[in-house]
């Protein structure tokens, strides 16, 4: 279960062969996919979205000894910095937010055990820098529903399938932020970058952590 | 870094390196040394695009204690410069503002104001007022 999977991985056993672990799974999943997720981007974007993932996973894999050496909450601060520095586009921001944040909330000194309650501030923390809230294609479509799994302590197996099909549902939305949204209505019809890479990453940080942590 | 940074810096931030340049190459001309400026445009490998890394080497430049008025095209661009001004870190980031104003015309009025001394407030304001 998530739930206890995260509690171990926040308090107890955040170690390094962990961190250096969920780096990376998360750096293979871009790489397989930066091709595809670049794809999806020329439709609505700019095409650069696989190219800047995995610039910053990359990035990331790069400095994975050092990171594996911090606590938890620290290593994800800086990963989320490093993200910031190195994807760019919007993406950079938004992804280095995500993890600054959750970094901040688990080390804060009242949220320690509270996984759930530190994703949902950083989500928000994501929706405000971008302006945007659910249904207005972004990763935040898969953002909301990660979080009502974590809440309510789903499998790992039923985060991941739902952070899929959230991506997918994408495709019928309208863009109302990024460049996308210049395209209007022409927007409807493409899985938002941004949904994919978020919901890949979510499958690919599930996998690993159910090969860690068997329920 | 500026000798004369008793005055606004101005920043420049385009998704298009050629703008960014462009703009920033029209505000000297009209204001010559007499405000810290910068530009950042495109992306870490010089494709159309943003990143916080570059806006936040563009603040430092273009740093003056009288603070910096920033000027964004697209929203990419705006998020970056968020992110950047606050890896600034306080109290310098209490001292950058992102100008809702358009910006060629933004960066030059506020360089134009910037340049006879005026305040912070008052170097934003004049930009802003070109937005409708």
């Amino acid at each position: 279960m998530i739930g206890e999977g995260w509690k171990k991985v926040s308090v107890v056993s955040a170690n390094a062969a962990l961190i250096g672990g969920l780096i990376e799974a998360c750096r293979e999943v871009i790489a397989t996919n930066a091709d595809h997720l670049s794809e999806l981007d020329r439709a609505i974007g700019d095409g650069d979205h696989g190219t800047n993932m995995r610039r910053g996973l990359e990035a990331v894999y790069a400095e994975r000894n050092r990171l594996s050496e911090l606590p938890l909450p620290k290593a994800l601060e800086e990963i989320g910095l490093t993200l910031v520095m190195s994807v760019g586009g919007a993406a950079g921001p938004l992804y280095g937010t995500l993890l600054i944040e959750i970094g901040r909330q688990l080390g804060g000194t009242h949220v320690q055990d509270d996984f759930a309650r530190a994703l949902e501030r950083a989500i928000d923390a994501v929706a405000r820098r971008g302006r945007a809230g659910p249904g207005d294609k972004t990763l935040l479509d898969v953002l909301y529903p990660v979080h009502g799994e974590v809440l309510r302590r789903a499998g790992l197996a039923g985060i991941s399938e739902r952070a899929e099909r959230a991506a997918s549902l994408t495709f019928g939305m309208r863009a109302m932020r990024g460049r996308a949204a210049f395209l209007g209505d022409r927007s409807i019809g493409h899985v938002d970058p941004g949904a994919k890479s978020c919901a890949l990453l979510t499958a690919a940080i599930c996998r690993f952590l159910e090969e860690q942590c068997p329920a | 870094m500026n000798p004369k940074s008793a005055n606004v810096g101005i920043v420049i931030v385009s998704h298009s390196p050629l703008v960014a340049e462009g703009a920033a190459d029209m505000v000297r001309q009209m204001v010559g040394d007499c405000v810290p400026l910068a530009w950042s445009g495109g992306n870490a490998e010089g494709g159309l695009g943003t990143h916080a890394a570059g806006i936040l080497a563009a603040l430092e430049r273009a740093w003056s204690d009288a603070g910096v008025a920033v000027f964004v095209d697209l929203g990419g661009a705006e998020t970056n410069s968020e992110m950047a001004i606050e890896m600034l870190g306080e109290p310098r980031s209490g001292r950058v503002v992102i100008c809702d104003a358009p910006l060629v015309e933004g960066a030059v009025m506020a360089a134009a104001e910037a340049s006879g001394g005026a305040a912070l407030a008052r170097v934003v304001a004049t930009a802003e007022e070109l937005s409708p």
